[in-house]
């Protein structure tokens, strides 16, 4: 694992692993002890000249990013946009007023018809309905799969490139154990087990199987700031550990993360249709955007609407997030304000 | 350094030992393989147990894969259901499948960083919205549909290209298949890059060097890029390995007869020699790969060292 | 210049006529619509098992060794029926103890001359446990099958059938253990096939490059993706090869193959996908067949769940039956190239071989209201849904499920009713089968082995036999197959099986869907090309310009 040669033998990683649990306490009572402070004021000075003025609690970088993201259009129209989608995942009824399982033959592959306005798949189902109502597999598998994998991978590459020594070499190894197992290869083994027919056992695999490329690159920027000065200013002055990561390190290294989860999000969701163009993805009667875009992808010469809708719906979701990713990224770089 | 590689060389014994292990049990919990060698009967018993005992899978699993273990290290990497040796399967499917991987690591490299470079230094503006919304088609739609498109449209519409990869592979047949692999990782890449270069481009060393008076093209390329590249090689090191393993779907689509089709081949018929096989070298590959990642990151950052 | 070459346009469609005529003038006239020179290539699936006659036991193995080997009997490739080919006679007199006696003049294609010892050492092998062929139960009427290859995993006390003895080097006898008066009509399929010597001298030699006796040779063998046969010179047989040798290419998708086909890169596809049959005839016009073969695709149900096989299910399955919309189903996902069942059996066998269209009667006819009543008057769908199990990964499964399921979901005005469930492998499907898991009616397709009607029934349905997946047992369906299998008169058997399958019938042991035709595209370059019953391409009588 990459270790930085330590400038200072005070700081070593062998020396640092003890502070880890006295830190934690002072990260909850919110004390702000002079050398965070002074860390930040440097911090701040650096990025931007006008943000002067002691930093006060109501004041953290978070409300700060929340401020910056209410004047942000891009955010605004991606947070409509998403808005939107959960509504209808939850009440597709409101703008669907047909039953996605509905479906005759003698229609099928037919195009666009009044009442009927994306036309017919092969299966003669209506592809209006069946793209509304594939939004909430679709985006629930997108999401929670995209939560977990983030949730669980910054953590664990976080603290690996933190802490760095035994703990990364451990976690690090551990990672390249489930990253070396290619991931549709362990969908067709893992997944054909699966007997349920809910969301979780897809999710639960995405999850096992993802988690490691964001650790790779929580790991990866993890390392990067915490060479930056003002972290080693802030370490220098004896900040804690947590403090350092949540005050310092998080907010300079998250954005790979959130650029890569936002991006993932998609691929998760096109990860959905690719198992069930296998056959190990979820199962009729459930409804998703994967299971109509695998099932159009053979028909792609005679009816291209039944997978131009479904694709575009997801191809609208996926730019919704990327989106919002950008501007919550923007909104958390200091360096940016 | 030399010491940091000995490490992390020993270091990649348990995982080698754990991600075997892992894909054997997964393989395993599959379910007995010889239920599929009878077409649409059932094996007579006395045939399938014979078959059983000759593969080794009337043992309990722990034996089972203490003796794939013995006999990998000596070279031995089984039969497969169709009496071909696994070695034999490996020295006909790898050199493809690394072909593929390189056209498909040269895409991501050369377009995706390029894009990345523009768009993170044009933040904004029209070429990076298009750039953007460019991306997110390749993102949101699943590696087959793109492959099937492209075959369609490239092979028989068009007849610039012969839409399935002959047996040799060589590398003017593999660009499209190479670029409908690297599409999704192509924008990972692209969309990495941008963020990282619009980052560093406001870091104090880049605008040293700008006072310095340095060309712009080399603040670009010295100072600039050399930096931000650091989340984007640990990708595109770690994708390494998921290409070679991950074109399961890229080479059923162009009839490439690498390492994704025995893999596929391997697991319709549950043929664990097959599949353990082709995973313990894909696992050493991704090894050898993040290591190389590793030592990328301290030419890239002289702050990082290797003790 | 111009009248030069018109001049030349005449005389290739003179010689395309004499070839078509039957009259061209021999091996390597290389002009107009018949270069017998030539080599095609043609679509392949890399074959699951060794390519040995006795261990090879599917369609794309089956391919090669019918190019590559020439048994007793062949069965003609339209008609079906067996006619002798290296057989000169085949004698009985009681049905049970025949008497074989094999053609002079044949060798295999290393000059190996084939004899009665060629069979006996081949079938001897086939049936041997320790050789872990998987079509050893096609020797399993021969005596001493028990000895060679103990089905109870008792030891193997044998090595040779004791019913099998060389008398001369063109004659041999079997002795089997009960009465099988078309036994001799089996013997067209490929486990039956001789070997030379070096099968067994240099096993390991001759699988890297099989010999046989056929039209063609092996002349170079790349597992995995290619296997290149060429015209053997020296074949005795009339069915001699009309173009020089064939290219079978290993493609994992129909898909892409039919795209090469399409971009001009391969001459012959025998599986055209069916999401591309709309398409056919915009792309390739008249380059594409479509031929009964003998396949049937059915649903069976798990009789040893005791939801499926309680008095009065029977009614249910027919009710499921009469809620399948046949006709609308392969005309719209199949384009007509699979035709609504009305018995269990398939067209080509013809009216003589035990066909007989409309035995199912009306319970292959849909109707919704009576296939509500039905469902109605068994007891309702067991747990309120029927899941339809079927592999994902090979076919095209998916598509038909799914649309038998709508097609139940709104006969019974329910849209839960039923439910496709698909397995992602088929070795993983065959598992769920053996391991008796089904909860509910799960795709069965039969191909025929050799078109009895004897081989569509008694594998399928006889009380334990290999195939009846269902575990279906009926001992009225049993008695009447004994009786046929005994009756010498092949018509009166033929009725015997009939009645046989009326018990079927009443009983709904299995849904038929449709018989399933062979479909095939070909290039320009191609002429002459047919599909056998067996939906395989006759490849000897294919023309290459």
């Amino acid at each position: 694992m990459p270790e930085p040669l330590p400038e200072e033998p005070h700081v070593s990683g062998g020396q640092r692993a003890p502070e880890g649990g006295a830190i934690a306490a002072t990260g909850q009572d919110g004390t702000m002890d002079l050398a965070t402070t002074e860390g930040e004021t440097l911090e701040k000075g650096l990025g931007n000249a006008d943000a002067g003025g002691p930093a006060d609690k109501a004041r953290s970088l978070w409300s700060d990013a929340w401020r910056d993201l209410r004047r942000n259009p891009v955010f605004i129209i991606s947070a409509l946009v998403i808005l939107f989608l959960v509504v209808i995942s939850l009440w597709p009824s409101l703008i669907a007023s047909g039953n996605p399982l509905k479906c005759d033959l003698s229609k099928a592959q037919e195009g666009s018809q009044p009442g009927h306005p994306f036309g017919f798949d092969g299966q003669g189902c209506d592809v209006y309905t069946r793209t509304v109502y594939g939004a909430r597999i679709s985006i629930s598998v997108g999401v929670c799969a995209t939560l977990g994998v983030a949730i669980l991978g910054s953590v664990l590459g976080g603290l690996a490139g933190f802490f760095g020594g035994i703990s990364d070499s451990f976690l690090s190894r551990i990672t390249d154990v489930f990253f070396a197992i290619p991931v549709v290869l362990g969908g067709l083994v893992l997944l054909s087990v699966v007997t349920s027919n809910s969301v979780w056992p897809v999710i639960g695999f995405m999850v096992l199987l993802g988690w490691p490329q964001i650790s790779r690159i929580a790991r990866g920027s993890v390392i990067t700031a915490k060479q930056n000065d003002y972290v080693q200013a802030a370490r220098a002055l004896g900040a804690s550990n947590s403090r350092m990561l949540l005050r310092h390190i998080t907010p300079n290294a998250v954005a790979p993360v959130i650029v890569v989860a936002t991006i993932a999000l998609g691929t998760y969701i096109a990860l959905e249709a690719t198992l069930s163009y296998l056959g190990v993805g979820l199962k009729p009667p459930s409804v998703s955007w994967g299971i109509d875009i695998s099932a159009a992808s053979p028909y792609i010469r005679n009816a291209p609407h039944a997978l131009l809708w479904p694709s575009g719906a997801l191809a609208i979701t996926v730019l919704a997030f990327i989106m919002l990713g950008d501007a919550v990224r923007d909104a958390l770089d200091p360096k940016l304000r | 350094m030399g010491r940091y590689v000995i490490r992390r060389l020993l270091q990649m014994i348990p995982v080698f030992v754990g991600a075997t292990l892992l894909i054997f049990l997964m393989v395993n919990v599959m379910g007995d393989p010889i239920a599929g060698l009878c077409g649409d009967r059932e094996c007579d018993p006395a045939t399938a147990a014979q078959l059983r005992r000759e593969f080794g899978l009337d043992k309990p699993v722990w034996q089972q894969y203490l003796t794939y273990m013995g006999n990998v290290f000596t070279g031995d990497f089984g039969t497969a259901f169709n009496g071909q040796e696994v070695t034999e399967l490996m020295a006909s499917a790898f050199p493809v499948t690394i072909r593929l991987t390189i056209v498909a690591i040269l895409f991501e490299i050369v377009i995706g960083i390029t894009l990345g470079v523009v768009t993170g230094l044009r933040r904004g503006r029209p070429v990076d919205t298009g750039v953007l919304l460019t991306t997110l088609v390749v993102i949101s739609v699943p590696t087959f549909v793109t492959g099937l498109l492209l075959q369609l449209l490239l092979g028989v519409e068009w007849g610039w290209i012969s839409p399935s990869v002959s047996s040799d592979a060589p590398f003017d047949e593999l660009i499209v298949p190479g670029l409908v692999l690297a599409s999704v990782s192509l924008a990972y890449v692209t969309r990495l890059t941008r963020t990282s270069i619009a980052e560093n481009a406001r870091g104090d060393y880049v605008r040293t060097a700008v006072a310095k008076g340095l060309p712009r093209h080399r603040v670009i390329r010295k100072h600039l890029l050399r930096n931000s590249l650091i989340p984007v090689v640990t990708f595109i090191g770690t994708d390494i390995g998921a290409l070679m393993g991950g074109a399961i779907v890229t080479e059923r689509i162009f009839n490439i007869h690498g390492v994704g089709y025995q893999l596929y081949q391997g697991i319709l018929r549950q043929n664990t020699q097959t599949v353990v096989g082709f995973v313990t070298v894909l696992v050493l590959v991704f090894l050898l790969a993040n290591l190389l990642v590793d030592l990328l990151y301290a030419v890239l950052d002289p702050r990082i060292r290797y003790a | 210049m111009r009248g030069a070459t018109h001049a030349r346009w005449a005389a290739g469609a003179v010689a395309v006529a004499l070839t078509a005529t039957g009259c061209g003038g021999g091996d390597g006239g290389g002009s107009g619509g018949g270069d017998s020179g030539a080599v095609l290539s043609s679509s392949w699936g890399d074959p699951q098992n060794p390519l040995e006659p006795a261990n090879t036991n599917e369609v794309q193995g089956g391919k090669v060794l019918s190019m590559i080997f020439r048994g007793l009997k062949q069965y003609d490739p339209k008609t079906g029926e067996a006619e002798d080919m290296l057989a000169e006679k085949i004698e009985t007199t009681d049905s049970q103890n025949f008497t074989i006696t094999v053609k002079d003049g044949w060798t295999f294609s290393n000059g190996e001359k084939v004899t009665a010892k060629s069979f006996v050492d081949a079938w001897n092998y086939g049936a041997s446990l320790k050789n872990n062929q998987k079509n050893a139960y096609f020797f399993e009427y021969i005596q001493g099958y028990d000895k060679t290859h103990p089905d109870d995993g008792s030891k193997q006390t044998a090595d040779t059938l004791s019913g099998l003895k060389v008398v001369d080097d063109r004659t041999f006898t079997v002795a089997l253990t009960q009465k099988f008066s078309t036994f001799p009509d089996t013997l067209g399929y490929n486990a039956y096939a001789p070997l030379p010597q070096s099968f067994f001298t240099d096993h390991d030699a001759w699988l890297s490059k099989p010999v046989g006796n056929g039209p063609y040779a092996v002349d170079s063998y790349t597992k995995g993706s290619q296997l290149s046969v060429r015209k053997w010179d020296g074949y005795p047989g009339g069915d001699k090869a009309q173009n020089g040798g064939v290219d079978l290419k290993v493609y994992t998708d129909n898909n892409t193959a039919y795209t090469d086909l399409m971009a001009g890169n391969l001459d012959l596809v025998d599986d055209v996908p069916a999401a591309q049959l709309k398409n056919v005839k915009a792309d390739l016009g008249n380059r594409y067949i479509n031929t009964p073969a003998g396949i049937i695709q059915t649903l069976s149900f798990p009789f040893y769940d005791q939801a499926w096989n309680k008095p009065g299910s029977e009614k249910v399955r027919e009710g499921l039956s009469r809620a399948i919309d046949r006709e609308q189903i392969t005309d719209t996902i199949f384009q007509k190239t699979r035709t609504p069942a009305t018995d269990w059996t398939s067209p080509v066998l013809g009216e003589e071989g035990g066909y007989k269209e409309g035995l199912c009667g009306d319970a292959c006819e849909y109707d919704a209201d009576a296939a509500k009543k039905l469902i109605k008057e068994g007891g309702g769908l067991p747990g309120g849904q029927v899941k339809i199990t079927y592999n994902a990964d090979t076919g095209s499964h998916k598509q038909w499920v799914d649309a038998v399921c709508n097609s139940i979901n709104n006969a019974l005005d329910n849209d839960q009713a039923c439910v496709g469930n698909p397995v992602g492998t088929f070795a993983d499907y065959r598992n769920q089968i053996t391991q008796r898991k089904m909860s509910g009616p799960f795709r069965a397709g039969w191909q025929m082995d050799y078109p009895l009607i004897q081989n569509f029934l008694q594998p399928l349905y006889y009380t334990n036999a290999s195939s009846n997946d269902g575990k279906w047992s009926n001992a009225d369906f049993d008695k009447l197959v004994d009786e046929a299998n005994a009756e010498e008169d092949t018509a009166k058997a033929v009725e015997k099986f009939q009645q046989a399958e009326e018990v079927v019938r009443d009983n709904m042991a299995a849904i038929p869907l449709w018989y399933q035709n062979g479909s095939a595209g070909y290039s320009e370059r191609l002429s002459n090309v047919s599909l056998n019953p067996f939906s395989v391409p006759v490849y000897d009588q294919i023309k290459v310009s």
